[in-house]
């Protein structure tokens, strides 16, 4: 076989392989799109779940999801810009870093069920936060912290070393160098890393199970007071996510309706999922232009 | 020039009557000094990149330091304000308005407002002309928007750049092209109003024209700054220092007047360099 052949074969099979995996993503987006689209509708989307009879929504689930990925960011966000800062920034070879390097690696390939179950006992039953809001918050910020710090960090090492040298040329502190150029300059790849690591957060189930509960209380949305037991705000109150959701009606739902729910609330979880992808991309986009050009 | 490689190099038969250093006396011309260096040596790791750097520089003049890569020049350069602490052991004495500022005493990010440095490729930051101007000044004193826009105009006609962005101060510094934003970067080194402006290669990555605005931009600045510059392009060395020296292997081989070395150098080596005998 010539050279000319040989390449023809492997450029062949190299996108066929590639081939797959789009096909593979493609076809199972639409199995769930083409079941689930045609029960969505707004009453869909905003009505309470019924256990017993059918005609019952999702949007309590819906809600509970959007208000734990906000809180789970709030709490993972500032921890993971300081580990990530530290690690591109200030990290020299040294124990120290190491230790921290291969805690982030162990903690990024625990299974999320088991972070879920460390949460239960740790939160839920020992700090007696019971199955609220918070300890699903707090799961999901040890479920996210590994992958959004090393998101975070490859967006500053972007950053060339020329601005770091800059910086200090000007008779500017390491701090004030990383506060007022570094991260000004890499905000569209971290808002990019933050979006993605969104939609992972948002369609994660085995860590909440355990520790945000699996009953969605009837909501009050009149009432934004967090302190009342029905406001939606309020952080100790279980609530049963879209993911969480999905999961429990296939096991032990009773609905007449529950293949159509599933399918519904399937299709609702992988839009959004898909939006936080593609925003995450033309959000980072908008950012860098803006950045650049003005 | 003769530069065939048959011939021997001019040093393996001009060998007896020439010294194997020389280092211009700047003491005895009475001469302001700017800054200065003693016994200064510079290790990366075990590995003594510089060692023999005495050299003083003469205030308002512009010093070219001249040398093959490797050479220890710029290991020089940045040794002066500091910008090598944090990847080798700078030994020796730098002397500036009478203080040895290589001292671990000496408040770095003071001292470098006083020593200002340029580097090879422009580094604007990705914030606007005027921030990129004002953002050092406004980090450390309080100004008024007014103050600020005067030391904007300044610097930015300082670096030859004023009649060109004047109307778009507030577009971002990185849709400069590479020349406009090594000016840039001057004036916002100019900003801070330095004694002595270090430039490490400051136009070897731009085009010729870019180039030749930054050499006039340096020889307008010469009144107001003392100018010490590593360059490649002796062409460059010669058309705007006053002086020049000559490094190789981590030494100082001759430090003299620029005319001086690069008409009649007193060292073989200096002399091999200059003619494009190696290098």
């Amino acid at each position: 076989m010539n050279a000319k052949t040989a390449d023809k074969i492997a450029t062949g099979v190299i996108y066929a392989i590639s081939g797959i995996v789009a096909l593979i993503l493609i076809s199972m987006l639409a199995f769930i799109l083409i079941r689930g689209v045609p029960h969505l509708s707004w009453h869909f989307l905003t009505s309470p779940a019924r256990a017993f009879e059918a005609g019952g929504g999702i949007g309590i689930q819906l809600f509970n999801s959007f208000y734990l990925l906000i809180l789970a960011m709030l709490i993972s966000f500032p921890i993971a810009l300081g580990a990530a800062i530290y690690l591109n920034e200030y990290a020299k070879k040294g124990r120290f870093t190491s230790i921290v390097r291969t805690a982030i690696e162990i903690l990024s390939s625990l299974p999320s069920v088991v972070v879920g179950l460390f949460g239960f006992l740790i939160f839920v039953v020992q700090f007696g936060f019971g199955f609220s809001i918070l300890s699903g918050a707090i799961a999901l910020t040890i479920f996210n912290l590994p992958l959004l710090t090393r998101s975070i960090e490859t967006s500053l090492a972007q950053i060339p070393n020329l601005q770091r040298e800059a910086g200090s040329a000007l008779g500017l502190s390491r701090w004030e160098t990383v506060i007022h150029v570094i991260l000004p300059a890499a905000v569209p790849s971290i808002v990019t890393g933050v979006v993605l690591s969104a939609g992972r957060v948002f369609g994660e189930a085995a860590a909440l199970i355990y520790t945000a509960g699996q009953s969605a209380p009837a909501l009050n949305f009149a009432d934004w007071n967090p302190f009342n037991i029905s406001s939606p705000l309020n952080p100790m109150r279980p609530a049963e996510t879209l993911a969480v959701h999905i999961w429990k009606i296939n096991s032990e739902g009773i609905m007449p309706d529950l293949n159509a729910v599933s399918a519904g609330a399937s299709a609702v979880l992988i839009i959004v999922v898909l939006l936080f992808n593609f925003s995450a991309r033309k959000i980072g986009a908008k950012l860098y232009k803006k950045l650049t050009s003005a | 020039m003769v530069n065939n490689s048959d011939l021997k190099p001019v040093s393996e038969f001009i060998t007896e009557d020439k010294p194997e250093r020389y280092i211009h006396d700047m003491s005895t011309d009475k001469h302001e000094i700017a800054i200065s260096t003693k016994d200064l040596q510079v290790y990366y790791g075990d590995n003594l990149a510089l060692s023999e750097g005495d050299l003083a520089f003469e205030r308002y003049k512009i010093t070219s330091l001249i040398g093959a890569s490797g050479s220890g020049k710029s290991t020089f350069l940045r040794s002066l304000n500091r910008m090598n602490d944090s990847v080798a052991t700078v030994k020796g004495n730098i002397m500036y308005r009478g203080l040895d500022i290589n001292k671990k005493a000496i408040d770095v990010y003071e001292m470098r407002r006083h020593i200002g440095m340029v580097f090879q490729r422009p580094n604007p930051f990705a914030k606007s002309i005027y921030n990129n101007i004002t953002f050092a000044l406004t980090q450390r004193g309080h100004y008024t928007k007014q103050e600020l826009d005067e030391i904007v105009e300044t610097s930015l006609k300082q670096a030859a750049l004023w009649d060109q962005v004047k109307d778009e101060l507030n577009k971002s510094a990185l849709s400069l092209s590479g020349g406009q934003a090594q000016r840039l970067v001057i004036a916002r080194a100019l900003a801070l109003k330095p004694d002595i402006l270090l430039l490490d290669e400051p136009s070897s990555a731009l085009d010729p024209i870019s180039s030749a605005q930054v050499e006039d931009t340096l020889l307008e600045l010469k009144n107001q700054y003392t100018i010490i510059i590593v360059t490649h392009n002796m062409q460059q060395a010669a058309r705007i220092s006053d002086y020049t020296a000559f490094f190789h292997m981590g030494k100082v081989i001759e430090y003299d007047l620029t005319r001086k070395i690069f008409t009649r150098p007193k060292v073989a080596l200096t002399n091999d360099y200059i003619s494009g005998n190696f290098g």
